[in-house]
C-alpha cells in the first residue's frame, strides 16, 4: 500500500473545511432558500422515459444491415434455448413425441444413478475420500427429498451459464491483459455491473430475448461475468516474467505463448474465478426461475406462494446441496491444477471411467426402475415439521416479537427515516462531499458529487434516501452481530469447518425461504425487510471479522504478551488497530451485499429504490427499471469509494503507529 | 419446463388413453405460427392458460405460455406479441379492456362463466369484535380494533401489491375510512400475514379475490360496501360521499377472455375453441386448491381435468374434430 504524504498537508485545510461546512449547515437550516431543501422539479430530467423509449425502439424497430434487431435477438435466444433444451433433455427430461395431451416418453433422461455416480467418481479423483463423502450426501439428499429432477433442470441451466460466462470472461480478461486501455474500461463497467441490481436489467433482457430460459441465461451470465474477467486478468498478471520470457526465447508465437505457456501456468488462479462464477450463478437460481428458467428455484417460489414454508426450505436446501457439489469439486479441481498433478501410475483416464459407469448404470436403471426415477412413495419430507415449528413460534412468541417490532419501528427506524427524508438535499450532498474530501481528496469528492447529482437529476432522491435508511440500519445491525461472532470464531480454530458450512449455507440458501416466516412474525413492512437483509449480509461480516483478526502478525502478539498486556489491552491496542483495514473492507462488503438484497426486500413492501425497480419489472417499464437500478449503483459506488478511502487511511495510520 | 415425476406419469397415462388418436379435420392447424397465451402472477390465469394450451396443442397447433402483467398487457395484445388471454377481470380491468377493444386491434372473446370478486375480506371471528360487520360503516367505529402500533389510531388494511393498480387509497379517502393501506411487494407476503393472523385469531382485514384457495380454506366474508355502479367512478354526486368519486366497493362481475384481433384470420378454429371455452367458480376453486395447497403442478391438474372431461373439451374443439 502506498504511503500518502499529503495527509499531513491536509490538516489546516481540514479545519477550514469544517468551518465552511458548519456555516453552510446553519445557512441551509435557517435562511436557506427553498430550492436548497427540496430539489427544484423543473431541473429533473425525464431520463427514464427517454431511456425506455430508446430501448423499446432498439428492441422492436431498429435494424442492423436491414435485419430487424428483434429478429437478431430472438434468433440468439432460440439458439440459447436449443442448447439449454438439449442439456435438459439429457439430464432431466428425456425425449418425448406428440404434443398436447398426446405425448409419450420415447427415451428416458440419464438416471440419477448415472449422474450421481459420475459426480462421485469425479469427486474421488479430484478430492479423494473426503470429497466423495460430501458429494454422496448431497446427491442422496436431492434424491431422497424428491428434488432430483428439478435439480437437474437447474444444473442444466447452471452448467450452460457457467460455461458461457467462463468463455466470455476469459476472452475479455485476455483482451484486458493485453491492453491497458481495455482494462480500464472493463474494470469500470464490471464495477457498475456488480452493483446494478439484477432486476433492473431483467426488463431490457426480457424485451430483447423474450420470456424463458434464454433470458434467464443472459441475465445470469451478465451477473456472473465480473469475477471471471477480474480473476483472468489477475491470473495472467501473476505469471512470472521469467516464464513468459522463457517462452519468448524458445520462439513461441504470441498465440502459442498465451495458450501453451501463460494460461496453463495461470490455471490455479483461473479456477478461483470459475469457482466464483459458479457461486454467483447459483445465487441467481431463484430470480432466473421468476422469468421462466424452471428448476429448483421454481419449486421454492411455488412452495412459498402457497405458504408451505417447509417445502420451500427443502427446495432451498436443494440449491445449497447443488452449490456445495459444484463448489467443492471445482475447488478441488483448481487445487489439483495449481499443483500440476497428473495421472498416478495405474490410474485410468477419467473419461474412460465415466463412460464405463454411464453404460453400466444405464443398464441397471433400465432393469431396476427406482434407479432411474426414485418412486414418490420412497421420498421423505421434513416439511410438516418445519411448518409446525413456524406455527408454534407464531402462536407462542408472536406477542413478544410484536413488542420488539414496535419498538424497533417506532423508536428507531421511523425517526431515522424521517430524519433522512427531511434533511435538505444540499446538506446531504455537502456532508458527503466534505467527508469524501477528508478521506480521499479532491478526486473522490468530485466523483461522489457527480454520482449524487445523477440521483437528484433523475428524480429518485426520496426513494434513494429510503434505501440509505434501510441499508444503514441493516448494515449496522449485521456488523454489530457479525463482528463479535467473527472475533470469537477466530479464537476457536476447531469450529472453522462448521462455521464455513453455516456461512456457505446462509449465502446460497435463497433469501425468500426466510423472508416469508419473517413476514408472518413481523408483518409486511420495513422490519421484515431489514431482518432479511441483516441475515443475508451477516455472512460477509462474520467472514471478514475472522480474517481480520487472524491476520495480526504473531510477532506483534508475542511482543504484547512480553510487555504484560492483558487480553483486553491486546485487543484494544494491538489486534483491533491491525485488523482495522480488513474490518473496514468487511463493512464495505457487507454494504454491497445489503444493496444486492434491496430488491428482494421490496417483495415484502418497502418504499425505496428496490420497490421502484420491482414495479418497473412488473409493468415492463424498461427505462424506469434501468435508471432506478443505476441509482442503486450510484449509492453503492459512493459508499464503496468512501470506505475504501477510509480503509487505506486506516492502514496508513496503523503503519505510522507501528513504525513509531 | 417444470416437469416432475407426476407429470411424466400422467403423460404416460395420457399416451395410453389416446392411443386411438381421433382424426382431426384436415385444415387444422391453419397455420404453424405459435399461438401465445398470456399467463400472469396469479394461479388461475396460469391454470386456465395451461388448459387452453393443452387443448390447442392436442388438436395440432403450436402454443406457448407467455408471462405478462395484468395491467401492462394491452400494448402486447394490440401489437400481436400476445394472442390470447383466458382472464380479464371486470373488477380491475373493465376500463382498460373497453379502451383496448375500441382500438379495433383487440377482441372481446366473451365471458368464461366465472364470476370474479375482489374486495376487503375478514375472518369470521372478527364479527364479534367489530359489531355491525359486514356493513362497511361498522369499520368507521372499530378502526382501533384493526390498528397496530405503527398505524394507530388508524386501522391496518392490507391491499394488493403496488403494481396491481388497485384504487384502495382513493376508496379509503372517498368513504372517509380511518384506515391506512399497506402494500406488500408480492401476493405471497399478503397470505403470510393472513396465515399468521388467522392462526392466532388476531384482527385482520385484507384484499382477497375469488376464485382463490384462501376462501375455501379460511372462514370469513367480504365487507359490504355501497354496490358498484359505473357512475361511482365517474360521477362525484353518486354514492354516500356526494363530493368524491370511488365511494363504493370494487366492481364484481365477469371474467372475460380476450384476443389479438389479427389472429382471427390466422387460426380461426383456435379462436372458436377459445370462444367456446367455459368454466364455473366451484370447479375452478377445486382445481386451484390442488395447485395451491396440494402442491400439484398446473400442468398435472390441467391434464387430469381434461382427461376426465373429454366430452367437454372435444365439444369446444368440434371445429377441429
Amino acid at each position: 500500500m502506498k504511503f500518502r504524504s499529503d495527509v499531513v498537508l491536509l490538516e489546516p485545510m481540514r479545519l477550514l473545511l469544517w468551518a465552511f461546512f458548519f456555516t453552510f449547515v446553519f445557512f441551509v437550516i435557517n435562511i436557506g432558500p427553498d430550492w436548497m431543501s427540496s430539489f427544484p422539479e423543473a431541473l429533473i430530467f425525464p431520463v427514464a422515459e427517454k431511456v425506455g423509449s430508446g430501448l423499446n425502439w432498439f428492441a422492436r424497430d431498429a435494424k442492423i444491415a436491414g435485419v430487424p434487431m428483434q429478429e437478431i435477438t430472438r434468433s440468439v435466444a432460440s439458439f440459447f434455448d436449443l442448447i439449454i433444451d438439449a442439456t435438459v433433455v439429457v439430464l432431466s427430461k428425456g425425449i418425448f413425441t406428440g404434443r398436447g395431451l398426446n405425448v409419450s416418453q420415447l427415451v428416458p433422461p440419464l438416471s440419477w444413478m448415472s449422474i450421481g455416480g459420475c459426480l462421485a467418481i469425479v469427486s474421488y479423483r479430484f478430492g479423494g475420500r473426503n470429497l466423495i463423502v460430501i458429494t454422496s450426501i448431497a446427491v442422496l439428499f436431492l434424491v431422497l427429498f424428491g428434488l432430483w429432477q428439478n435439480a437437474m433442470v437447474t444444473l442444466a441451466s447452471v452448467l450452460v451459464s457457467v460455461l458461457l460466462a467462463m468463455a466470455i470472461g476469459l476472452a475479455l480478461g485476455i483482451w484486458s491483459f493485453k491492453s491497458q486501455n481495455v482494462e480500464n474500461v472493463t474494470r469500470g463497467v464490471m464495477n457498475v455491473m456488480q452493483t446494478v441490481p439484477i432486476f433492473s436489467y431483467l426488463v431490457p433482457t426480457l424485451l430483447l430475448f423474450g420470456y424463458g430460459p434464454s433470458a434467464a441465461l443472459v441475465a445470469t451470465v451478465i451477473y456472473a461475468l465480473p469475477p471471471m474477467v477480474h480473476n483472468t486478468v489477475l491470473a495472467l498478471k501473476s505469471v512470472p516474467t521469467e516464464t513468459t520470457e522463457c517462452g519468448v526465447m524458445i520462439g513461441c508465437r504470441p498465440r502459442q505463448l498465451l495458450w501453451q505457456v501463460q494460461l496453463p501456468v495461470a490455471l490455479g488462479r483461473l479456477a478461483v474465478g470459475m469457482n466464483q462464477t459458479i457461486m454467483m450463478t447459483l445465487n441467481m437460481v431463484i430470480i432466473a426461475s421468476m422469468i421462466g428458467a424452471g428448476g429448483l428455484g421454481f419449486n421454492v417460489l411455488q412452495a412459498l406462494r402457497k405458504l408451505d414454508i417447509g417445502s420451500g426450505l427443502e427446495a432451498g436446501m436443494g440449491i445449497v446441496a447443488l452449490a456445495i457439489i459444484l463448489d467443492r469439486i471445482s475447488q478441488a479441481a483448481a487445487q489439483r491444477a495449481a499443483n500440476g498433478k497428473h495421472l498416478e501410475p495405474g490410474q485410468r483416464p477419467l473419461w474412460q471411467l465415466l463412460v464405463v459407469w454411464l453404460i453400466f448404470s444405464s443398464v441397471i436403471a433400465f432393469i431396476f426402475t427406482p434407479m432411474q426415477t426414485w418412486p414418490d412413495a420412497w421420498e421423505i419430507s421434513t416439511a410438516s415439521f418445519w411448518n409446525a415449528a413456524v406455527t408454534w413460534v407464531n402462536m407462542n412468541l408472536f406477542d413478544i416479537l410484536e413488542g420488539a417490532r414496535n419498538f424497533a419501528l417506532l423508536e428507531i427506524m421511523r425517526p431515522f427515516n424521517r430524519f433522512l427524508q427531511s434533511a435538505p438535499w444540499s446538506l446531504v450532498v455537502a456532508s458527503v462531499v466534505a467527508l469524501a474530501f477528508y478521506l480521499g481528496g479532491f478526486k473522490l469528492a468530485v466523483y461522489c458529487a457527480l454520482l449524487m447529482f445523477f440521483i437528484l437529476l433523475t428524480g429518485y432522491w426520496a426513494p434513494a434516501m429510503a434505501s440509505v435508511y434501510l441499508i444503514t440500519i441493516s448494515v449496522l445491525m449485521a456488523v454489530m452481530i457479525g463482528y463479535p461472532i467473527g472475533f470469537w470464531l477466530s479464537s476457536q480454530p476447531q469450529l472453522k469447518d462448521t462455521a464455513n458450512f453455516i456461512l456457505d449455507t446462509m449465502q446460497t440458501l435463497p433469501t425468500l425461504v426466510y423472508l416469508l416466516p419473517a413476514v408472518m412474525l413481523f408483518r409486511i413492512g420495513d422490519v421484515s425487510a431489514v431482518i432479511a437483509v441483516i441475515l443475508y449480509a451477516l455472512a460477509p461480516a462474520v467472514r471478514y471479522a475472522m480474517v481480520g483478526m487472524s491476520q495480526v502478525s504473531p510477532a506483534l502478539l508475542e511482543a504484547a504478551q512480553i510487555s504484560g498486556c492483558t487480553r483486553w489491552q491486546t485487543l484494544k491496542w494491538i489486534r483491533f488497530p491491525a485488523a482495522l483495514p480488513t474490518l473496514l473492507i468487511g463493512v464495505n462488503q457487507t454494504i454491497m451485499m445489503a444493496f444486492s438484497m434491496l430488491i428482494i426486500a421490496a417483495l415484502v413492501g418497502t418504499k425505496d429504490l428496490g420497490q421502484e425497480v420491482l414495479i418497473a419489472l412488473n409493468r415492463s417499464l424498461v427505462g424506469e427499471g434501468l435508471v432506478a437500478g443505476f441509482c442503486v449503483a450510484c449509492l453503492a459506488l459512493i459508499s464503496d469509494g468512501l470506505l475504501k478511502a477510509a480503509a487505506s487511511k486506516a492502514e496508513v495510520s496503523t503503519i505510522r503507529k507501528i513504525n513509531s | 419446463m417444470n416437469l416432475n415425476l407426476n407429470y411424466c406419469a400422467s403423460l404416460v397415462a395420457a399416451s395410453v388413453l389416446f392411443t386411438a388418436t381421433p382424426s382431426y379435420a384436415g385444415n387444422v392447424p391453419e397455420s404453424d405460427d405459435t399461438i401465445k397465451i398470456m399467463t400472469g402472477d396469479w394461479t388461475s390465469i396460469g391454470l386456465q392458460g395451461e388448459m387452453m394450451q393443452l387443448i390447442l396443442q392436442t388438436v395440432g397447433y403450436n402454443a406457448e405460455l407467455v408471462v405478462a402483467d395484468d395491467s401492462g398487457r394491452y400494448p402486447g395484445f394490440e401489437n400481436g406479441d400476445l394472442h390470447i388471454s383466458m382472464e380479464t377481470w371486470q373488477t380491475t380491468q373493465l376500463q382498460n379492456l373497453e379502451k383496448s377493444v375500441a382500438t379495433g386491434k383487440v377482441l372481446d372473446m366473451g365471458e368464461t362463466g366465472l364470476a370474479g370478486v375482489e374486495d376487503w375480506w375478514y375472518p369470521s371471528y372478527m364479527k364479534d369484535r367489530c359489531p355491525g360487520l359486514p356493513n362497511w360503516e361498522a369499520l368507521k367505529g372499530c378502526a382501533e380494533v384493526f390498528a397496530t402500533a405503527d398505524t394507530a389510531p388508524k386501522g391496518r388494511y392490507i391491499g394488493g401489491p403496488v403494481s396491481w393498480g388497485d384504487h384502495d387509497e382513493r376508496m379509503v379517502a372517498a368513504l372517509d375510512l380511518p384506515f391506512e393501506v399497506i402494500h406488500p411487494g408480492t401476493d405471497a407476503a399478503m397470505f403470510a400475514e393472513m396465515k399468521s393472523a388467522y392462526e392466532r385469531e388476531a384482527p385482520i382485514v385484507m384484499w382477497v379475490w375469488q376464485p382463490h384457495w384462501l376462501t375455501s380454506v379460511y372462514d370469513g366474508e367480504y365487507v359490504q360496501f355501497p354496490k358498484f355502479e359505473v357512475d361511482c367512478f365517474d360521477d362525484a354526486a353518486w354514492g354516500p360521499n356526494s363530493a368524491d368519486t370511488y365511494d363504493c366497493g370494487k366492481p364484481y362481475g365477469w371474467i372475460k377472455k380476450m384476443a389479438w384481433a389479427g389472429g382471427e384470420d390466422v387460426w380461426p378454429c383456435a379462436y372458436e375453441i377459445v370462444r367456446n371455452y367455459n368454466m364455473d367458480n366451484d370447479t375452478l376453486a377445486a382445481l386451484l386448491k390442488k395447485v395451491d395447497l396440494e402442491g400439484m403442478s398446473s400442468t398435472d391438474v390441467a391434464t387430469e381435468w381434461l382427461m376426465a372431461n373429454d366430452d367437454k373439451w372435444k365439444e369446444w374443439a368440434s371445429c377441429a374434430m
